[in-house]
């Protein structure tokens, strides 16, 4: 396997996915505040549909079905952004910080 | 598999072209990653997953699906990183804008985690032998939009709800603490 064919390979992508969601969780551990941890769950979000989009390319028969989950990925990904970051927002009105540390109480 | 597959392409064929563009867009993919996870400060982060954005996006369009591609440009792109951007400028203050660590064992210990989990689905898809199927369509942009039409209309439908409904909750609870 050479490394100029390695885009024919179902390997490469499905590793790729991986290494994105390694990524996306070792951010959401170290991160501190709210929206670092907004941008590591994106990440694990893009690692997911890059491994539904290889399954899609090389094994699936039909395929149409993984490009259609990838854009509903989109959709509700872009769904939790807004939903997310309004919350951060609160957040931020609330208690003047966005650290995830300081929202210790339930009830503002 | 075909024999092209296994020998290696001259580098400046067309096939070697196209291998060393894949590479490019994975070192894309990985460094941008890289700084969403690791950077001190928030915009250089947000900075950093419009880059992995980028080379996503060109890995889909070795996936053989150029309309994902363009899709993920102008929706995560275009939209998502904008938002979180103002997100940041609205809501973090300037002493707040660097990203310190948890404590001493959160760097190590989360690495570690991270590291496992990769290492250990990165060992199972190796260890897999993927089993590949007669393709029943082209998955063109028109087999696509048949089929959102078709098949899927009825999720169809109801993404667009939750869209709405999403951008009316997030309307509603952003402006819930401000006067008048």
């Amino acid at each position: 396997m050479s490394m100029l064919t390695l885009y024919n390979n179902i390997n490469t992508f499905l590793i790729l996915g991986a290494l994105l969601l390694g990524m996306g969780v070792y951010g959401i551990v170290t991160r501190r505040t709210l929206i670092g941890m907004l941008i590591a769950a994106e990440l694990i979000l893009a690692g997911a549909s890059v491994n539904f989009m290889a399954f899609n390319r090389f094994t699936a028969p039909d395929p149409v079905t993984g490009q259609i989950f990838a854009l509903f990925i989109m959709a509700i990904a872009a769904a939790e952004a807004a939903i997310g970051l309004s919350i951060v927002i609160a957040v931020y009105q609330q208690y003047k910080s966005i650290d995830a540390e300081d929202t210790v109480q339930l009830k503002g | 598999m075909n024999p092209s597959m296994i020998t290696s392409p001259a580098i400046f064929s067309v096939d070697g072209m196209v291998g060393i563009v894949f590479l490019i867009m994975v070192a894309i993919t990985v460094t941008g990653g890289l700084i969403a996870c690791n950077s001190e400060r928030l915009v250089r982060a947000v900075a950093g997953l419009i880059v992995c954005f980028v080379g996503v996006a060109g890995l889909y369009y070795f996936l053989n699906s150029p309309f994902v591609a363009m899709m993920q440009i102008l929706i995560y792109v275009g939209a998502v990183a904008v938002t979180i951007s103002f997100a940041i400028m609205l809501a973090a203050p300037e002493e707040q804008k660097k990203v310190g660590s948890g404590g001493p064992l959160v760097g190590p210990f989360g690495f570690a985690t991270s590291a496992l989990l990769t290492g250990s689905l990165s060992v199972l898809v190796i260890k897999t032998d993927w089993k590949s199927f007669e393709k029943i369509n082209s998955g063109t942009i028109k087999e696509i939009g048949l089929n959102l039409l078709t098949s899927y209309s009825m999720v169809f439908e109801l993404v667009s709800i939750v869209l709405l409904i999403a951008i009316l909750g997030a309307l509603v609870i952003a402006r819930a603490g401000r006067e008048g």
